[in-house]
């Protein structure tokens, strides 16, 4: 994403702590030893990422962990085939031997697709970036704020949830990441990269005085790109929401399991982000598509004979892929094979319109260019395609929600995400969620427990009967989309409107 | 690595540095090799070397006791240096914690200042040549063969302020074989563990799956309801892995988790399983040898840093199918006034006698799985779960596979389904498919369950 800070600018916000790394010398030697080898393409990633974590229970803190992980990866091209190596150590002969490990891997490799009479590995050609930086936007740095400060943040808001009657336990967390990255290429291309990360989640435990089954409640406020100015209050009004779990809970306590059937649902935003995920994001990545994901993750629906032609919801369904969205989780500059990010459609007036790919998928089904969305958790995994920021557009001159629910004669709310499960084709799921209100003739009447909708992808956007307007588009997100083998993890978000689907299959997830 | 930067060297440098009242010391060596391949030919591959040290500095105060706890890669002695200071300043700057307790003061590794263990591409020298050769007859027959297979060499070293000098390394891997047929419809799906790759015949797999893609030749149309199932080791396995993962002792004293008692408390000696199958921990267990001492980086549900370097033994978590222990911290012991039993790395769930082709001779009708997958928690209080079959789910009549149907849904509970297995077939060393990332070692049988509710895994597809 274009910047507009100047180069010197941007660099003055990056961890000073990761600039002081002899990065351009490791790049040199990583490169010329690959080199030497007589490798093709070849790319070196330094990255640090510290994460920080903090949980309280019933008000009392007990867990930390604050872990910094620094490391080299290096990928060679080398008889066709690519080979990874990756270490810890950060001193020019460790990471030359880490390459000579990296062209030892791809000489297996090759040795294996020439038995098999594989093809070799081709990318798609991209422009060089050189000495390209860029930094997400971050007002306090978490990890400058005290401990003390972290800690009192979340056991100040459970001693003040436990005073409920309703509230019987609190669970309070708090992650923080940041992640730096360098990457230089044979190419020529080098970019220097940070971006912050942040997500704070209350869970409340009540219990059902009829049956004495545990209930729980947790904050809907998203992970975000940003930093401490987030908890307190910049992007989501935490005091807000703290102050209506106790009685979410009370009611949900009380609440009736729901009766199995076929409801009109109006999904909210933090819950159908999870749902455009799952259905969306990972059926339109084109490793996925291509057969890369088979064994792990899973394959799609969304075939490449179906792009332009499958109706994959209802017209004025627009989904767009998106690597620049602010506060994104997805959102950095350039990706990890130095791509300049972007934003592109998956799905234009409810057609399959594109897919997310990184350089070697994108050749592979004959893609001019990547859209930028290789990345790896950090140095020790090797590159992948991973998700960009999907969202649902909303309608411009749409209805409120309380325009959306009033428009339902009976039906659900559901708010909040739950768990999540989709087959690996990305056919059938089933989700569930924090909050279910029961809706009858346009108004709100109760809470309902156990709830879980299930459909088949196309089916269900195809059911998509409004969309909310801007007003009630909110971005969501997750630290830890996981795909690959050894399985990594990629944080992503998701931004959407309230919408409301006809006649879902709800099951009882209780008796 | 030897001299100054040999993991035992930088243990002790760090207990030479810090000035709080206690330290431990834990550094993980790890390195790790692996390959993937997908329709016929290797995509990925790797070799990755780390070194993650984590220090725990305590100070006593007045009024509790403050601790630091910081995680870092390092490669030198000015790299523990650094995280000691600062393990020391977070110490002293940190307000008193309830779950800080002091450092393990026990046991002492003859092996302590040897150096770390390690892999390298080596390791797949047999099974590459293997691989080719299967890969390239997939290509042949219009198969196509997905797959990955990985090994891990991890040497751990920790280190306390009263005395503990600990050392074990662990060797793991695994290997996972999906075969599907020219059309894309029908899959088939093999893992195994192994410690070093010399137990691995990768023909003979082939042979198995080319047996079992055999079988979906014909498709047979199940309608959703209530089936017999038999549940191969390997589902087992996944659903004991997430069983455990919900063992906490906390949780179920709070009434978290199904554990719990009726009145409040842990139900401790609760009967699970009629069966009377039995499920143990033992870092002993031949073949699936897991660390002999606790050794966390990072606390979770069921492990806290606070107690690296317990002694870890032979622990029975159910005996004659009923309930005998949960997992504690020396913290969520004191708070439960259950016993302290720390996690263990493995699972054994014993069985009876029957093989798995067995089990299918004596099946009037009923689905067998291949595995498990997309295991997520609905409920925790009650363990409920929902996943899907995945890769193969085959109709057995009159002791026979007669055709292959397609994936289903399950929404259902480990806890009811050990409660409902009528019967478990013959232990064995087997791969959780879905859990295999963070649990890969497990011994479990087939189980057969007589009423597992099933809803299409794709409605409408």
């Amino acid at each position: 994403m274009p910047n507009p800070e100047s180069t010197k600018d941007v660099r003055r916000r990056l961890d000073p702590a990761f600039l002081a790394l002899p990065l351009h010398r490791l790049a040199d030697a990583a490169l010329s030893r690959a080199r030497r080898h007589g490798a093709g393409h070849a790319d070196v990633r330094i990255t640090r990422t510290r994460r920080g974590g903090w949980l309280a229970r019933d008000g009392d803190l007990v867990a930390t962990v604050d872990g910094t992980a620094t490391g080299c990866g290096v990928r060679v091209e080398h008889r066709g085939c690519r080979g990874f190596a990756a270490t810890t150590d950060l001193r020019p002969a460790a990471v030359a031997a880490a390459v000579d490990q990296a062209v030892a891997m791809a000489r297996l490799a090759a040795g294996i697709n020439g038995t098999a009479g594989a093809a070799p590995v081709r990318l798609s050609e991209e422009p060089v970036h050189r000495e390209a930086v860029w930094c997400a936007p971050c007002e306090i740095d978490p990890f400058a704020v005290p401990d003390a400060e972290k800690a009192e943040f979340l056991t100040a808001a459970s001693r003040g949830l436990l005073g409920h009657a309703a509230v019987r336990h609190v669970e309070a967390r708090l992650r923080v990441v940041r992640e730096t990255r360098f990457y230089a290429d044979s190419r020529d291309t080098t970019t220097t990269q940070q971006r912050v990360r942040l997500h704070p989640v209350f869970t409340v435990t009540g219990t059902d005085a009829a049956t004495g089954r545990a209930r729980t409640v947790r904050t809907r406020g998203p992970a975000t790109g940003r930093g401490w100015e987030y908890a307190l209050g910049a992007g989501w009004d935490w005091v807000d929401e703290l102050a209506q779990l106790p009685e979410e809970l009370a009611e949900k306590t009380r609440a009736p399991v729901v009766r199995p059937g076929r409801y009109d649902l109006v999904l909210d935003p933090s819950n159908l982000a999870l749902t455009i995920h799952e259905t969306i994001g990972h059926a339109t990545e084109l490793d996925r598509v291509l057969g890369y994901e088979a064994a792990y993750a899973g394959t799609s629906f969304a075939t490449l004979d179906r792009l332009g032609r499958l109706r994959y919801g209802v017209p004025g369904m627009h989904v767009s892929a998106d690597r620049t969205t602010p506060h994104g989780l997805a959102t950095i500059g350039y990706d990890d094979e130095g791509v300049e990010t972007q934003s592109w459609p998956l799905v234009e007036d409810g057609v399959l319109a594109g897919y997310q790919t990184d350089r070697e998928t994108a050749a592979q089904a004959g893609f001019p260019r990547s859209t930028g969305c290789s990345y790896a958790e950090d140095a020790r995994h090797v590159q992948l395609p991973r998700m960009a920021n999907v969202s649902l557009h909303p309608d411009p001159a749409g209805p409120s929600l309380a325009e959306l629910i009033a428009g339902v004669e009976h039906g659900i709310h559901v708010v909040g995400d739950g768990s999540w499960s989709i087959d690996p084709r990305r056919h059938g799921f089933q989700f569930t969620g924090q909050l279910f209100h029961r809706i009858e003739h346009g108004r709100l009447v109760g809470q309902l427990n156990d709830v879980a909708y299930r459909g088949d992808t196309v089916r269900f956007w195809n059911s998509l009967a409004r969309l909310g307007g801007p007003a009630t588009y909110l971005l969501c997100g997750a630290f830890n989309c996981g795909k690959g083998q050894p399985v990594q993890a990629a944080p992503v978000s998701h931004g959407s409107p309230a919408a409301v689907f006809r006649d879902i299959h709800v099951t009882a997830t209780a008796g | 690595m030897t001299g100054d930067g040999a993991p035992h060297r930088l243990a002790e440098r760090a207990l030479e540095l810090f000035t709080g009242d206690a330290c431990t010391v834990l550094l993980t060596e790890t390195s790790s090799a692996h390959l993937r391949w997908a329709r016929n030919a290797v995509t990925t591959n790797g070799v990755t070397h780390d070194r993650t040290a984590t220090v725990v500095v305590s100070v006593d105060r007045a009024d509790g006791v403050a601790a630091g706890l910081l995680t870092r890669d390092v490669a030198t002695p000015a790299d523990i240096e650094a995280l000691v200071r600062d393990a020391d300043a977070s110490a002293r700057a940190a307000t008193p914690r309830p779950d800080a307790r002091p450092p393990i003061g026990e046991g002492r590794s003859s092996c302590f200042t040897a150096p770390p263990e390690g892999t390298s591409p080596a390791v797949f020298a047999g099974f590459a040549a293997d691989l080719g050769a299967v890969l390239g007859g997939g290509r042949r027959a219009r198969h196509e063969w997905y797959g990955f297979a990985r090994h891990d060499v991890s040497t751990t070293y920790l280190a306390t302020s009263s005395g503990a000098r600990l050392r074990h390394a662990g060797h793991s891997g695994s290997v996972e074989v999906t075969v599907q047929a020219g059309d894309h419809h029908r899959s088939v799906w093999s893992g195994q563990f192994t410690e070093d790759f010399r137990d691995v015949d990768l023909a003979a797999v082939g042979r198995d799956l080319e047996r079992r893609l055999a079988w979906t030749r014909r498709r047979v149309a199940v309608p959703e309801g209530k089936y017999e199932v038999l549940l191969p080791p390997a589902a087992t396995a996944d659903l004991l892995v997430r069983l455990y993962d919900a063992l906490g002792g906390r949780e179920a004293a709070e009434g978290g988790s199904p554990f719990g008692g009726p009145g409040g408390g842990a139900d401790v000696g609760r009967l699970l399983c009629p069966l009377g199958l039995s499920l143990h921990s033992d870092p002993g267990e031949p073949g699936l040898g897991a660390r002999p001492f606790l050794a966390v980086h990072g606390p979770d549900a069921l492990r806290s840093p606070f107690d690296n370097g317990q002694p870890l033994h032979r622990t029975v978590w159910l005996a004659d199918g009923r309930l005998r222990n949960l997992v504690t911290s020396r913290y969520s012991a004191e708070l439960t006034g259950l016993p302290f039993v720390p996690h263990v790395g493995n699972l054994v769930l014993g069985g009876g006698t029957a093989t798995l082709d067995e089990m299918v001779r004596t099946t009037r009708r009923g689905l067998l799985f291949t595995c498990l997958w997309y295991i997520r928690l609905v409920d925790p209080a009650t363990l409920l779960l929902t996943g899907l079959t995945r890769d193969g789910v085959f109709l057995v009549e009159d002791g026979e596979v007669v055709g292959a149907c397609e994936d289903f849904r399950f929404t259902d509970s480990p806890v009811d389904l050990l409660g409902r297995a009528t019967e478990a077939g013959r232990a064995e060393r087997t791969l959780p498919r879905d859990a295999r990332s963070w649990f890969p070692r497990v011994v479990a049988p087939a189980l057969r369950v007589p009423d597992l509710a099933l809803s299409p895994a794709a409605p409408g597809s």
